[in-house]
């Protein structure tokens, strides 16, 4: 579990956090959504440290990250693992290298024990015999997966993705939100995923933290989103009409009721029914 | 006052990269490979810049030593003293500011920009001390080596030229080789050679490590590195020289 008490960053100045309070679980998906630079990356780097906040308390299982010396962060640091907005793989380094790094690094297995648990991770990611590749020679969704599998390859207890699929078709996305739960789930980790994708938010939103220009302006689940009432949560998530429509749909399937007055006819437009 | 904040924090950069490795191993992999990235990637370079240098010091030195009454074997030493003294260390380096220089600087600048410094940094590893450290400990093994290196090819290539221009035969060179040498010269050179193999390499390493922005920036600052870092080495050349000779 992470608690966020208040969190505040500025940067020369300028306030970017403005006070973040939060309460993630473990073993459930907890989103950080808001807008493009509403600050949904500065505060996931202040919950692992690479920022730290002005003010504020992040707590991992009860413990006060920021007030901990190098040493204690070092210990926190290896139960984290992180999938970053740009993938960050090691460019120098072959897939296999990249996911065995941490295990070089940090175990003293065998050699053939550190390939086989490089092997189950990404067959986990949906990623064989891509071994001998290159970074450069990946596409984007397959660099994410691959930044995922490096991030799981300790089993942390932390996962962070930072937009685990800005860039992504659809269905790719659909199938790393579907891999991001699954592991999850699995090994019971505390998940952080920053997103603007709806289809995340409505999938994999247990926990939603509804950011607006560095407040926290909403939180609460995915079933609970779309009976928000909240303006400014509700332009940026059904921005669309398309989206509008789907949450009616939605509230209609959970209440059979449907909100402002609007009828179903209306919201499928009468020449689209099927006839007879 | 932007220049103490700096210089602040390349000290902290040098201060930071002392620390217990997380796995001795990895961090002597990572040396062996600076080691060889830098050594023997610009053993070429150096190998061709030091034998010529060594063979237009004898052309120019026969060519200002007009008077007969002066011996030829006196050319030998005076090639023997510059190149040791002044173009092995000092050139061979200035070459290697750019070369190693600017490897380093965008090396390190592509992974922070790329945020692979931070991925190590969320692992739990200290960055400063596995990704800089080895790279100035590379430099201050294997550049001084290669000094040595250039010092041998000057003079070599400084014998063959002045025999193949008839300047002066072979044995009266290596008489000349011979005449008055001072191993101080050599010592002289040698603490040049750390000093320059630290600038060239802790200084490319700062402007990347923290560069902000990006494949621009990392040009830029690349850039920025060789000639600060040649600036600095000039410097210290002069400060060396009125110090100890
Ligand atoms: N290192 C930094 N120095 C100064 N300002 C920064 C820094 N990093 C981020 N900011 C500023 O903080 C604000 C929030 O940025 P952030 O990257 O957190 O946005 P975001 O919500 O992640 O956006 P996106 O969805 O586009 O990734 C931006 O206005 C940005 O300019
Ligand atoms: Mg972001």
């Amino acid at each position: 579990m992470i608690e966020l008490k208040n969190i505040r960053k500025s940067f020369d100045g300028r306030t970017v956090i403005d006070g973040a309070t939060a309460t993630m679980k473990a073993g459930q998906c907890n989103l950080i959504i808001g807008a493009s630079g509403s600050g949904k990356t500065v505060l996931m780097k202040c919950m692992v440290g690479l920022f730290e906040p002005d003010e504020g308390e992040i707590l991992y299982g009860g413990q006060d990250f920021t007030a901990m010396n190098n040493k204690e962060k070092t210990e926190i640091r290896k139960e984290i693992g992180m999938l970053f907005q740009g993938s960050a793989l090691f460019d120098s380094l072959t897939v296999e290298k990249n996911i065995m790094f941490p295990l070089n690094m940090f175990t003293e297995w065998s050699h053939q024990k550190k390939l086989e648990r490089v092997n189950e991770v990404l067959a986990r990611v949906n990623l064989k015999d891509t071994n001998k590749k290159f970074p450069a020679e990946l596409s984007g969704g397959m660099k994410k997966r691959v930044g995922i599998a490096r991030a799981i390859v300790l089993n942390p207890k932390y996962l962070f993705c930072d937009e685990p699929n800005s860039g992504l078709d659809p269905q790719t996305s659909l199938v790393i939100d579907k891999l991001i739960k699954e592991i999850t789930i699995e090994y019971n980790i505390t998940t952080v995923v920053n997103t603007h994708d709806m289809n995340s938010v409505m999938e994999i939103g247990d926990y939603i933290l509804y950011m607006h220009k560095g407040k926290k302006e909403w939180e609460g689940s995915n079933k609970q989103i779309i009976f928000s009432k909240n303006q400014l949560l509700n332009e940026f998530i059904f921005a669309s009409e398309f989206l509008r429509d789907a949450k009616e749909m939605r509230m209609l399937e959970e209440t059979g009721k449907i909100p402002n007055n609007r009828n179903i006819d209306e919201m499928i437009g009468p020449e689209n029914l099927p006839k007879g | 006052m932007k220049i103490f904040g700096e210089i602040g924090r390349f000290i902290l950069m040098i201060k930071g990269m002392f620390s217990k490795p997380e796995n001795w191993k990895m961090y002597w992999k990572e040396l062996m490979h600076q080691c060889s990235e830098i050594g023997f990637g610009s053993l070429g370079i150096v190998a061709i810049i030091s034998f010529f240098i060594g063979a237009v010091s004898t052309i120019q030195t026969a060519y200002q030593l007009v008077t007969p009454l002066i011996p030829l074997s006196t050319i030998a030493q005076i090639v023997r003293d510059t190149v040791i003294l002044e173009f092995a260390p000092t050139l061979v380096c200035i070459v290697l500011a750019g070369v190693v220089g600017s490897k380093i600087a965008s090396e390190l600048g592509n992974m922070r920009v790329s945020e692979q410094i931070d991925a190590l940094e969320i692992m739990g590893i200290n960055t400063k001390a596995y990704l800089v450290m080895p790279k100035i400990v590379a430099s201050l093994i294997m550049i001084p080596l290669l000094v040595i290196l250039a010092m041998v090819l000057g003079i070599i290539g400084g014998r063959v030229a002045g025999s193949m221009a008839g300047i002066l035969p072979g044995t009266t060179f290596d008489k000349g080789l011979l005449q008055d040498f001072v191993p101080y010269n050599v010592f002289f050179a040698m603490a040049k050679a750390y000093t320059f193999s630290f600038i060239i390499s802790s200084i490319p390493a700062y402007f990347g490590y923290y560069v902000k922005g990006g494949a621009l920036e990392i040009g830029q600052s690349s850039t920025r590195a060789v000639v600060v870092s040649c600036i600095l080495l000039l410097f210290a050349d002069y400060v060396l020289s009125a110090l100890l000779l």
